[in-house]
């Protein structure tokens, strides 16, 4: 199997105290791998490492090496702007921007230089249809972002990242907020689109995970307690943490 | 005792109605005075002609042109530079001894007198740079003065910006300074476009600061060089010297307008600008 992302040895601080613990984990290409685990846990912290957007909060140290491609991005190789046009994000609630719904999508090819229109609108038609919300919005893509549903918004957000054509979609428990019917659109195009992406989904929602991911990793406390594929770890988990989490025991 | 809460909430809510009707009431009064007492001798002649003997007959088209000259060049330069310092203090440093420095200084300066400004302009523009009384000493006099208005109002606007939009933008691949300018800026453009609007206010109708570095000459400035009269400058002087009230109020009558009409030109745009980003 290809590792797209090789975690090695990460350590992270906030301050004093310590939220990632000798993390080691495989992250496959062209698959979903959902991080799960309680509160606290520090999966929402690992990804906000693989974006680097963590590095935004104050006094934040890190030990250890995350490699994308054989790169590690702790190192000072590729520029933060460069690894966010690689690395698309997803955050649990759908913050649009305030602006039109093609703005919206624009945004991220704009700051790569595209402004001509028909290229642009080509780009927002595609991520539109990829994220499943094409046919409800194409008649009015100049209308507030702000004027869609919860759901629409999360979908909207979802093809404003694609429109980056990311190699790697973090999603941060990007369905938290929302209904199960919209759930289950992010999750119908997510199986759609690891056939060009690798797809990390963050949940607390065991359930979730189960129908939607290849691979699993449980944390708990900061600390890996075990990965491997998601029939492997719902039916045989090695741990007994794993197990009572995933019968809802502890959460 | 203990009175009916219901009365109390009675009682509250028509006191706070009488309170807001008064402060509009006041206002309101102020311009009906100055309309009455100013449009009989307000016309088209009024406005575009020149003043005659020292504004006891004739018109105030100079002092027109020098206090919008005055007004759209100081907010030239003290919007960027205002803005620019709003965003340092935001977006570019961290709270430190330094900022609460400059921090404290900005808000020193706005409670200064504005005739602290103008002695100040006098000694150093008009006298010590030898640029005299001039439009630009004016200018750089009521640039300082309105400073502190500009970076306070775009400091708290770009802080009412939610984090969360610079987030988003920095997931896109965004630098710093496109998320400034594409997310945070639109975003609290409303709150700077009402600190520039106070600005333009406080430009508009000041007088000590203008008087003592923009002079008092009522002929037409045509270049930053020349001296001239702002209509607030102008109303002073006649009213002071007793040499023409119906002219005083005529002036008044519009630079009242004008301030009104600034107001509505930069709602208008305001609205427009909030329209195309929610």
């Amino acid at each position: 199997m290809d590792s797209k992302i090789t975690i090695k040895g990460l350590n992270l601080f906030f301050g004093k105290t310590q939220v990632l613990k000798g993390v080691n984990l495989d992250v496959y290409r062209n698959r979903i791998s959902g991080f799960m685990g309680p509160s606290a846990s520090g999966k929402s912290t690992l990804i906000s490492v693989i974006n680097k957007l963590v590095f935004f909060e104050e006094a934040v140290r890190t030990e250890g090496s995350v490699y994308i491609d054989g790169q590690n991005i702790l190192g000072n190789g590729l520029s933060d702007v460069a690894l966010r046009k690689k690395v698309g994000t997803l955050f649990a609630t759908p913050i649009p921007l305030p602006r039109s719904i093609f703005e919206n999508i624009a945004f991220g090819p704009k700051l790569n230089g595209t402004w001509k229109k028909s290229d642009l609108y080509a780009i927002v038609e595609e991520s539109l249809t990829k994220a499943f919300l094409w046919d409800e919005v194409k008649d009015r893509l100049d209308d507030s972002a702000l004027k869609l549903s919860g759901g629409q918004q999360q979908r909207l957000c979802l093809a404003r990242t694609l429109a980056l054509k990311p190699e790697i979609i973090l999603l941060d428990e990007p369905c938290s907020g929302l209904d199960p019917i919209s759930t289950l659109k992010i999750e119908e195009a997510l199986a759609e689109l690891k056939s060009e992406h690798t797809i990390i989904l963050v949940s607390n929602n065991t359930k979730q995970i189960a129908r939607a991911c290849d691979f699993v990793a449980f944390l708990y406390l900061g600390e890996l307690i075990e990965a491997g594929t998601t029939d492997k770890v719902f039916t045989y988990p090695d741990a007994k943490m794993t197990e009572d989490y995933i019968q809802g025991k502890f959460g | 005792m203990r009175l009916n809460p219901r009365w109390i909430n009675k009682l509250v809510t028509w006191a706070l109605t009488f309170q807001a009707v008064l402060a509009v009431g006041i206002l309101v009064a102020i311009i009906l005075v100055i309309f009455i007492k100013g449009a009989p001798h307000v016309s088209l002649g009024f406005i575009f002609s020149y003043p005659e003997d020292m504004g006891r007959h004739g018109g105030i088209f100079p002092s027109i042109v020098a206090t919008v000259l005055l007004g759209l060049l100081s907010l030239v330069f003290a919007t960027p530079l205002g803005v620019g310092t709003a965003i340092f203090l935001t977006e570019y440093t961290k709270e430190s001894t330094f900022t609460r420095i400059i921090r404290f200084g900005v808000e020193s300066l706005a409670g200064i007198p504005s005739i602290i400004y103008g002695l100040f302009g006098f000694i150093f523009f008009v006298i010590k740079l030898g640029m005299g009384w001039s439009l630009l000493s004016g200018t750089l006099t009521i640039t300082i003065m309105v400073l502190p208005t500009i970076i306070r109002t775009s400091e708290e606007a770009i802080k009412a910006v939610p984090n969360n939009l610079r987030m988003v933008s920095f997931s896109l691949g965004a630098t710093k300074w496109e998320t400034v300018t594409r997310v945070v800026i639109p975003s609290a453009m409303p709150g700077i476009l009402t600190g520039i609007m106070l600005s333009i206010g406080r430009a508009v109708s000041e007088t000590a600061a203008v008087i003592f570095t923009m002079g008092s000459s009522l002929r037409l400035p045509t270049s930053l060089a020349d001296s001239g009269r702002t209509m607030a400058v102008h109303f002073y002087i006649l009213a002071r010297e007793g040499i023409s009230l119906e002219k005083a109020y005529g002036t008044a009558l519009i630079l009242v307008m004008t301030i009104l009409i600034i107001n509505f030109v930069a709602y208008y745009l305001m609205n427009r600008m909030v329209a195309k980003y929610s």
